[in-house]
């Protein structure tokens, strides 16, 4: 009691001046508070991404209201900016990209983790990794001088013969357009879903495949009905993230989307993509308010992204977590 | 057919399209490689490393400019993102608990997320327009801003790997903490810390979009780090997209070399720096 007593007075008395200084002689507040200072650098970052961006798109913003994304003319000359044709772009090479990878991504997912042998996985994530690593320009190189001409000749024609009664697949073929834009998209966000999709696959528990076995299930009845589903919140959140990248996604794009501001239903006709845009008409813009229309679709974008991977983020965070208390 | 010969015909045939969609995925990469060293080896020789760009029609000519832009601006963005992310990711490891440390991170995986073209426009308003010209520094700042998120996110992540028993040895033999932080956490986990930070600026070597309008370009060589200075990526993107044959060849040469240099660095980052390492 007498002790417990002790130490609550020592409790309260107030360090003495000295002591504190040794303290900080010691090093451990001086680190503390200099670490602290570098990690508060990336709130300051994200604070000012976000007032430069509002400040310097104050032009636009004001004349146009939300008309600037309703409208669909484009046209620095005459001082009109209607964003619609770069969202309908940015959002119909984005959907393509996504039908295309990720029923590719989930099943070589599904393959490396519950199929492969260990080191055949690891080797071919290695590899699914690198291609994460390829830079953008590189996919629009061989966008531009493989994929463009492939397009052009056997497969453009080919779809129209066949499946040409649909409004997605009619018009010349010039090879450049949505879906050039949109099959290189896909080409670029699949490692991503692999690797995430992959990783929540393997935090499922062994026990749930061993009990859907146990009862009598084949394999894949218990992948697809048990496993599947039970990491089911970081495929989708895997998802999320691959469609913020190919929101986002510039160079490719713009190598083979045909730079044309229009709104169609084709996927063989050329359009435009907010990134793009903002690629090809930035440096030669004809003016203040061109340049912060510009800018405002930048300020669309990000805020497009934001979303997306904040919920994304919590999606696989939930996943992981759940995956990791349950070992 | 009974049902439970269905059921295993079933189970091969969906396994079997598993496979199959894993090895297009792969395929992708010997595609890329293929076509690269096929039209890259064909126009890549000496000059492209020493000579500076020539105007179309003449022959020869290379990219000397542009690669050497590119190390600088690389290396202003290192110079920058590397001790912040550093740093930061240290606070996070070893003094972050709470709110405020959850808020850094979950703001590092989100600016982690946003286009890199944005990024640009961000370089742009706050270095090129008060300078009123596009410039080296313009494109190392728009790179570190891509750079430090990854750098935190990978340093935290791998001082947190190393065993929290090796903190405590340290601090029963009486070293303060920044002193066990400085003398054992951080040299256990030196060698992913550096993985993470290689391939971070392999990242931003081959960003372009955020360089179009902040560094610019220039078919000469910079006279100093407030010029435009000319990049691979980018000069990749201009030749790639211009009538010229000639240029196509030099674009295809530029490609080879970048993604040589990407593949190096990931590939010895990777496995010889810390086989088996997590990724970022």
């Amino acid at each position: 009691m007498s002790e417990t007593a002790a130490l609550l007075a020592r409790g309260t008395e107030k360090p003495s001046r000295p002591a504190f200084l040794s303290r900080l002689r010691n090093g451990d507040e001086a680190a503390h508070l200099i670490t602290l200072i570098f990690a508060a650098a990336i709130l300051l970052i994200a604070v000012l991404l976000v007032l430069e961006l509002f400040r310097t798109s104050v032009e636009a913003r004001h004349k146009f209201g939300w008309a600037f994304l309703l409208t669909s003319k484009w046209d620095p000359v005459a001082g009109q900016f209607g964003a619609l044709p770069f969202i309908y772009g940015t959002v119909v090479t984005s959907a393509v990209a996504l039908l295309i990878s990720v029923p590719l991504g989930l099943g070589a997912a599904i393959f490396l983790s519950e199929l492969a042998p260990p080191r055949v996985s690891d080797a071919l994530t290695f590899i699914i990794e690198l291609l994460a690593a390829v830079p953008s320009v590189i996919y629009g190189l061989l966008a531009v001088f493989a994929l463009v001409p492939l397009l052009r000749d056997p497969i453009q024609p080919f779809l129209q013969r066949y499946l040409g009664f649909l409004p997605l697949f009619q018009g010349p073929s010039y090879g450049v357009g949505f879906l050039a834009a949109g099959l290189i998209l896909a080409i670029m966000v699949v490692p991503f879903i692999i690797s995430i999709s992959r990783e929540s696959l393997l935090a499922v528990p062994n026990e749930q495949r061993e009990a859907a076995l146990a009862v009598g299930a084949t394999r894949w009845e218990s992948t697809w009905q048990v496993v599947v589903p039970y990491a089911r919140l970081g495929i989708i959140g895997s998802v999320f993230l691959a469609l913020a990248r190919a929101l986002g996604e510039t160079m490719a794009v713009t190598m083979v989307i045909g730079n044309t501001p229009q709104i169609v239903t084709s996927l063989f006709a050329t359009g435009y993509t907010i990134p793009a845009v903002i690629a090809n008409e930035f440096t030669e813009a004809t003016g203040d308010l061109h340049l912060s229309a510009l800018i405002e679709l930048g300020l669309v974008l990000f805020l497009l992204t934001i979303i997306i991977n904040g919920f994304a983020r919590l999606m696989v965070l939930a996943t992981t977590r759940r995956g990791s208390t349950n070992p | 057919m009974t049902l439970h010969r269905w059921r295993n015909f079933i189970n091969a045939v969906m396994f079997g399209l598993t496979a199959a969609c894993a090895l297009a995925v792969v395929c992708v990469l010997f595609w890329i490689l293929g076509f690269l060293l096929w039209n890259g080896g064909k126009s890549l020789n000496w000059a492209f490393f020493t000579q500076l760009p020539k105007p179309p029609g003449e022959m020869g000519g290379g990219m000397a400019n542009a690669i050497l832009g590119s190390a600088q601006i690389v290396c202003i963005a290192s110079l920058m993102g590397i001790p912040i992310g550093f740093l930061g990711g240290i606070y996070l490891a070893e003094f972050g608990m709470g709110t405020f440390p959850f808020l850094v991170r979950y703001t590092a995986d989100l600016l982690n997320g946003v286009p890199s073209i944005v990024m640009g426009l961000f370089a742009y308003a706050i270095v090129v327009r008060p300078m009123h010209q596009f410039s080296a520094l313009a494109g190392g700042v728009a790179l570190s801003v891509i750079l430090i998120p990854t750098t935190i996110r990978t340093t935290e992540q791998f001082l947190r790997a190393v065993p929290q028993t090796l903190r405590e040895g340290a601090l029963a033999l009486g070293a303060n903490k920044w002193k066990a932080i400085a003398t054992v956490v951080v040299p256990a986990a030196v060698r992913g810390v550096a993985t993470g930070m290689i391939l971070g600026i392999a990242r931003i070597a081959g960003e372009s979009a955020p360089l179009l309008f902040t560094s610019f370009g220039n078919q000469y060589w910079s006279r100093s780090l407030g010029q435009p200075t000319a990049s691979l990526p980018v000069m990749i993107f201009t030749y790639a997209i211009s009538p010229y044959d000639d240029w196509h060849r030099e674009a295809w040469a530029a490609g080879l070399v970048l993604l040589a240099v990407m593949l190096l660095l990931n590939i010895s980052a990777r496995l010889v720096l810390s086989p088996g390492a997590p990724r970022n």
